[in-house]
């Protein structure tokens, strides 16, 4: 179980989170949206220790978190399997050479292994860069936007892929700016707006929190959403 | 401290360097064309400038001048032995060329030459003159042919004046002690002051007291005897006016390095300071660059550590590319390898205090290019501001250099280096201290601001 409660941060007089809550049970997949500078991407950095919070607490319940930011964070000059077994090494992995492969395999990159990563195309630098954050077998893992320039193929394969992951016990937490992706791959919505957390819940929830958008698509419902509130 | 993580990440930055051969190829190159550089340079020693030489003496001319012979053609050599004498035929011809800047200046030694300075041993001396023509367009070469000719004029005058002071003294003598004297082909025997003064003398003792041309003999004979006095000191003061000032050089405290042992150091020290800063500079914003940082320092490695790794990866490389440079040198010159225990500690300390002034320099900026670029713009004037010699500026502002100079690890690398190479350069332990701080400080500032480094 994962507990977060009334996390605030601050950089300077610009607020990016106040006093954000929630909860996540294990194999659960939680999608976090809302508007540009709602403060998901400082959420999920602070989840992954990357920041301290200003105020409030996180607890993880002591497993491992994998972190997979943004833009693929790999050295391009390395080989994929360079990276892996570089990671794997810092992440103290017990059996290094298993984890590399294991990872090789589960991303479909077995056979570009010996490439060099800033060769590959930028899904396959953005599969490196999820296997990374997998390396550790975490209870855990943050994906922020992963999603962002791949393809409709790609894109497939990386949710079925992290699904598969939830479905295997990994608690999952994603930003998107993707509403459709996160009403879909997402059990449960965090929707943030200016650092503040307005909605937790299903998108069922959230679309019937809406008055008079039945019949219309979770995307309108939601920007609905946000209008009613200020946003 | 665990000590892993620090050496996966060195391996890997290791791997990098590897993997960019126009960066690996700099770091090879580079102290090697320092070296052979410097190693010419040394070994070379300076060109000599071109100067177009128009002699018009005729070559049989020569003179006597005070008993001593005056070899115009050797004296020729002489000076073409120090510069590159282009020889012309007319003066025309020496102007086309320093004009049209293939020489850069013309020496013309005019036909009377050889009689005027023959007749500075007469009694009616004539000042011979000889003639340069520069061409300013270049002021520093402009410059350069004036010194290296001054220098010979002012050694020819040194010669001749003393050798015109000699016969001066002879004269003298010749009036003061009397002997022959010879003047258009004839020779004249000359009393001498002394002898004079004793004749008369012997002739106003044979006189009565009483006779009035005692008293005037007496005068006569007391101003050859004041005369006499007095010249007998000319000779000295002849041989002060021929050379004013002589110089009395005395070594009251310590060495200074040789220069071959300075030029070295400063070479090494500047491949030093560039491969280091360069390298961890830029190292470290590959991390950002890459988006590396935020994943190592969410636990894989401490952000003092992720510094430590910096500053180990840049005093190992310029170790390597240091010893390789010094190595090429010995192919020039010949380093002090008894010394080779002192140059190790001088070159890691040296590496580390540039490490970390590059990784304050690094945690500044986004991405390598801004990294490098930076680097190098607050390295190069460092350099060159740590290299002023006092007596060059004011003291105020040379003291103000002193302390800027002394902020940066570029000064005791130097002195470290210098110490290390050369057993009478300055004190090596001093400049390591003074390493160690610096690196320290530096540490410390990089690790501040690395907290906004994500």
């Amino acid at each position: 179980m994962i507990e977060v409660r009334e996390i605030g941060k601050s950089f300077g007089e610009r607020v990016a989170l106040r006093d954000v809550s929630f909860s996540l049970k294990a194999g659960e997949a939680l999608a976090v949206i809302g508007p540009n500078g709602a403060g998901k991407t400082t959420l999920l950095s602070i989840l992954a220790d990357v920041r301290e919070p200003d105020s409030g607490s996180v607890d993880l319940g002591g497993g491992r978190v994998g972190f997979v930011p943004q833009q693929a964070a790999i050295y391009r000059r390395l080989t994929v399997e360079e990276n892996l077994r570089l990671f794997a090494r810092l992440e103290r992995v017990d059996d290094v050479d298993a984890s590399v492969e294991a990872m090789l395999e589960q991303t479909g990159l077995g056979e570009r292994r010996g490439d060099q990563t800033g060769t590959l195309s930028g899904g396959n630098q953005q599969r490196v860069n999820i296997a990374i954050g997998l390396l550790s077998r975490p209870a855990l893992l943050l994906l922020d936007e992963p999603s962002t320039g791949l393809d409709p193929r790609q894109r497939s394969r990386l949710w079925e892929f992290v699904l598969s992951l939830a479905a295997g016990g990994t608690s999952v937490i994603f930003t998107t700016h993707n509403v459709s992706e996160a009403e879909r791959y997402g059990d449960r919505l965090l929707v943030l707006a200016d650092g503040e957390d307005l909605f937790d819940g299903t998108a069922a929830e959230l679309h019937a929190a809406v008055p008079g958008s039945e019949g219309t698509d979770f995307e309108s419902a939601f920007v609905t959403f946000l209008r009613e509130r200020g946003h | 401290m665990n000590w892993a993580p620090i050496r996966w990440l060195l391996v890997k930055d290791l791997q990098l360097l590897r993997r960019s051969p126009l960066l690996t190829a700099l770091l090879v190159i580079y102290p090697i064309a320092i070296a052979v550089l410097i190693g010419f340079a040394l070994s070379g020693g300076p060109d000599k400038p071109r100067v177009a030489f128009l002699n018009q003496v005729p070559t049989e001319d020569s003179f006597e001048l005070g008993g001593e012979d005056f070899d115009v053609v050797g004296a020729r050599g002489e000076l073409c032995s120090r510069i590159e004498c282009v020889r012309v035929e007319t003066r025309e011809q020496a102007i086309d060329l320093v004009e049209s800047g293939e020489v850069l200046g013309a020496l013309i030694l005019p036909a009377d030459l050889v009689e005027k300075l023959r007749s500075l041993g007469g009694l009616t001396p004539a000042q011979p003159v000889v003639e340069v023509l520069v061409n300013e367009e270049d002021p520093v070469k402009a410059q350069l042919v004036d010194d290296r000719i001054d220098a010979l004029l002012a050694e020819a005058n040194l010669r001749i004046s003393q050798t015109i002071s000699e016969i001066s003294t002879q004269y003298l003598n010749i009036l003061l002690n009397g002997g022959s004297f010879g003047f258009l082909s004839e020779d004249f025997e000359i009393l001498g002051l002394r002898t004079a003064a004793e004749i008369l003398s012997e002739i106003s003792a044979g006189l009565a007291a009483s006779d009035p041309n005692r008293a005037q003999l007496a005068e006569v004979v007391d101003f050859a005897g004041l005369a006499i006095e007095n010249l007998d000191i000319a000779d000295d003061l002849l041989a002060s006016v021929s050379q004013p000032i002589q110089v009395d050089k005395q070594v009251i405290s310590g060495n200074a390095p040789g220069l071959d042992a300075f030029a070295i150091a400063v070479a090494a020290t500047i491949t030093l300071m560039f491969v280091t800063v360069l390298l961890v500079a830029g190292s470290l914003a590959l991390e950002r660059e890459e988006n590396a940082y935020a994943r190592l320092t969410r636990g894989l490695i401490s952000k003092g550590a992720l510094l430590g790794e910096k500053v180990l990866l840049g005093v190992l490389v310029s170790l390597v590319v240091t010893l390789l440079m010094l190595f090429g040198l010995e192919l020039f010159v010949s380093l002090d390898w008894g010394r080779f225990p002192i140059w190790i500690p001088a070159i890691v300390a040296g590496g580390a205090a540039f490490a970390a002034f590059g990784a304050a320099i690094g945690v500044t900026a986004r991405e390598v290019r801004a990294s490098s670029l930076l680097a190098f713009m607050v390295s190069l004037p460092i350099a060159f501001l740590s290299l002023v010699p006092s007596g060059t500026v004011g003291a105020g502002l040379y003291k103000a250099i002193e302390v800027f100079a002394a902020a940066f690890p570029f000064d005791p690398a130097l002195r470290a280096l210098g110490g290390a190479l050369d057993s009478a350069g300055p004190s090596v332990w001093a400049a390591l201290g003074h390493l160690v701080a610096l690196t320290v400080v530096y540490g410390l500032l990089a690790r501040v601001a690395l907290r906004r480094f994500g």
